[in-house]
């Protein structure tokens, strides 16, 4: 059991293994670290696709991170940064892409496809609900009438 | 509407999704495009891998069409290719341009004298920066520039005589002919 905790301890642990790389990068003004760590988590490493800046220990990510850091400690703001990064590696660095007619798929797609589910949900809820209010053939207004009575006999019987 | 067309649309839905996903499997995601086409190549000036005291800056490269490739000796898709770049060398039809990319000079320059040399001018980016400027995310890579300096074509991954032959070429003779 102790094992089993030990083992869990260790993967719990893991993640912070990466956090602790970025202890090297530090500033003297707290805004500038927390615009350094949204920087590089928001963009994409190129090597490992999967991973953000931040979170990357390929060579090119390592890279990165001190190019923008080092332009951060050279005083250039964020939007300058985010521009540097998207004039060489495209938008495709960024997890968060611009909206422009390229990206309209993305931005857009999910909307549209709520749409048609919402409206196919529409048209079937309301064919239901016509279906239920169909009046009965006298057919079988006669025969919904037997069954009813009959129910209620044999109720009585019971009783 | 009809029963069986209306029980065939999660069916035809499904094909349209499956259609798409087939499609993404055979697609590459290193295939990323370079916003750079169109764009003149980054300043630089750096040493060469033969010498640390020849620099070459970026207008040394102007003046003709040629081939930027980006490689290293810890690269083995670069010495799956090499062959290529040797042969096409050879054919005379194109200028091939080395940037060696965080690597070390010793190993560079014996990789060379032992696989051969298809490169005019080899530059040495020992820090990557300008590689960064390229947008280079991997090795090897491919930059078609023409006399000016301007890129107009980029290829991730190994160069084949294919890839060359058929997209390459026709774009560099038409290069050619405009100056």
């Amino acid at each position: 059991m102790r094992v089993f905790f030990q083992i869990l301890l260790l993967f719990v642990s893991l993640p912070s293994l990466n956090a602790a790389t970025l202890a090297e990068y530090t500033f003297e003004n707290p805004n500038q670290g927390e615009d350094f760590r949204d920087i590089i988590e928001e963009m994409r490493c190129l090597v490992c696709q999967n991973e953000s800046l931040a979170g990357s220990n390929a060579e090119l990510a390592v890279d990165l991170r001190n190019e923008i850091y080092d332009m951060m400690k050279s005083g250039q703001n964020k939007d300058e940064i985010i521009d540097f990064m998207v004039s060489r590696y495209g938008d495709f660095v960024l997890y968060n892409p611009p909206l422009k007619p390229t990206t309209y798929a993305i931005w857009f797609g999910p909307l549209v496809v709520f749409l048609i589910g919402g409206l196919v949900l529409f048209r079937i809820l309301k064919r239901k609900s016509r279906t239920q209010e169909t009046e009965l053939s006298t057919e079988e207004q006669q025969r919904l009438n037997n069954l009813l009575k009959q129910s209620t006999d044999n109720r009585d019987v019971n009783q | 509407m009809n029963r069986y067309l209306r029980y065939s649309i999660p069916l035809f839905i499904f094909a349209i999704i499956a259609a798409f996903l087939f499609k993404g499997l055979g697609m590459n995601p290193r295939e990323i495009p370079s916003p750079l086409i169109g764009k003149p190549i980054p300043e630089f000036s750096l040493p060469t891998v033969e010498n640390a005291e020849t620099i070459v800056n970026k207008v040394d490269l102007n003046g003709k069409v040629y081939l930027l490739n980006v490689w290293a000796t810890w690269c083995v898709s670069c010495r799956a290719e090499h062959e290529t770049l040797v042969r096409l060398s050879r054919t005379g039809k194109i200028d091939i341009v080395g940037l060696n990319w965080k690597d070390e000079r010793d190993k560079a320059q014996v990789w060379l004298r032992q696989l051969g040399d298809p490169y005019t001018i080899n530059i040495f980016d020992k820090k990557g920066r300008t590689a960064i400027d390229l947008g280079v995310y991997g090795a090897p890579e491919t930059f078609l520039v023409d006399s000016k300096g301007i890129i107009h074509y980029k290829h991730a991954g190994p160069m084949t005589m294919t890839l060359f032959n058929e997209t390459l070429l026709p774009m560099i003779e038409d290069l050619k002919r405009k100056g």
